[in-house]
C-alpha cells in the first residue's frame, strides 16, 4: 500500500506524536508512555510516520529512538507543495487515461 | 515503464497569479480529448477520495460547466464557470468555488506540441487579488486535509 504524507498526518494521534517528537527525541517506550493509547497502536502510528519519511528510527544499544525529520515536516507545511501534489495526483491519473487512449487508436 | 513527468507549480509571493506546468507522453489531440470528453474528464479531475459529478459540461467556446466533488461523508463542494475559448491550442475558462462565491479566477491553459508526440501543458491562473490566490492554494478542495495541515502548522510554530 502506498503511503503518502496526507494520510500520515490525517490522524490526530499521529499529529500528536509528531508534536511531541518535534520538541525532543524519544525512545519508542517514551512515546508510548506519553499517550493513553496502547503500545501496539503507538508502534503502528510510528511505523506509518517512518514509512512516509516523517521520522527516523535509530537503534542505540537496546533502545530504539524516534526522531522527527523537520525538513520533511516543513516541506509538508508548504501550501504550494500541497497544491502541487493535488495537481500531480490529477495528472498522474490523466497519464493512465492517455496510455489507454493510445492503445485504443 | 517511463519515468514520471514532473508537475511544477510557481506562485511568487505577493502576486495574484500562479502557473502549473506538466508534460505528457501523448499527442496534443489526446490530451485535449481527455479535457473535453465528459467520461474521461471525471476520471482524473476529482481529488483523491472524492466522487466527481459533472452536472453541466459544454466544453465549447461560450459554453458553461458545473461540477461537484463529493467526499465519503457526503459533503459536496461545487464549482462552476464558463468556457471562453476551447481549442486544441488554448483553453480559457473562468473558475469559481461555490464555497467562496464572488471570487472568480481566470484559467488559461495552453497545450504545446513537443517532438516525439509529446505535449506540454501550462496553466496560468489569474485571481482577483493576492489573498484570493493564497486562499485558493491554502483551502484547495481537501478541507479535511487542510485542517490537518493547520494543526501541523501549529506544531511547527511550537518548536
Amino acid at each position: 500500500m502506498r503511503r503518502d504524507v496526507f494520510q500520515a498526518i490525517a490522524d490526530p494521534n499521529r499529529r500528536a506524536i509528531l508534536g511531541l517528537l518535534a520538541k525532543q527525541r524519544l525512545t519508542l517506550n517514551g512515546v508510548a508512555n506519553s499517550f493513553h493509547i496502547s503500545r501496539p497502536a503507538v508502534s503502528r502510528h510510528v511505523k506509518i510516520l517512518a514509512e512516509c519519511g516523517l521520522l527516523y528510527i535509530s537503534q542505540q544499544g537496546r533502545e530504539r529512538y524516534c526522531e522527527v525529520r523537520l525538513d520533511k515536516l516543513r516541506e509538508v507545511s508548504d501550501w504550494v507543495e500541497q497544491y502541487r501534489q493535488l495537481w500531480e495526483q490529477r495528472f498522474d491519473r490523466l497519464d493512465d487515461i492517455l496510455e489507454e487512449m493510445k492503445k485504443e487508436k | 515503464m517511463p519515468s514520471k513527468n514532473k508537475t511544477t507549480v510557481t506562485a511568487e509571493s505577493g502576486k495574484q497569479e500562479l502557473f502549473i506546468t506538466r508534460e505528457f507522453d501523448a499527442p496534443r489531440k489526446l490530451v485535449f480529448k481527455a479535457h473535453i470528453d465528459p467520461k474521461l474528464y471525471v476520471q482524473w479531475l476529482g481529488p483523491h477520495g472524492y466522487e466527481m459529478i459533472l452536472e453541466t459540461f459544454e466544453p465549447i467556446s461560450g459554453g458553461k460547466y458545473r461540477y461537484i466533488h463529493k467526499n465519503k461523508d457526503g459533503q459536496e463542494f461545487g464549482f462552476h464557470g464558463a468556457f471562453h475559448e476551447m481549442s486544441e491550442e488554448v483553453m480559457i475558462q473562468t473558475f469559481e468555488f461555490e464555497g467562496y462565491p464572488g471570487h472568480v479566477s481566470l484559467d488559461c491553459m495552453t497545450l504545446k506540441e513537443l517532438p516525439g508526440n509529446r505535449t506540454k501543458v501550462t496553466i496560468h491562473s489569474v485571481f482577483q487579488s493576492v489573498s484570493d490566490r493564497d486562499g485558493m492554494i491554502q483551502n484547495g478542495m481537501e478541507k479535511g486535509v487542510s485542517e490537518g495541515y493547520e494543526r501541523l502548522d501549529d506544531i511547527l510554530e511550537g518548536i
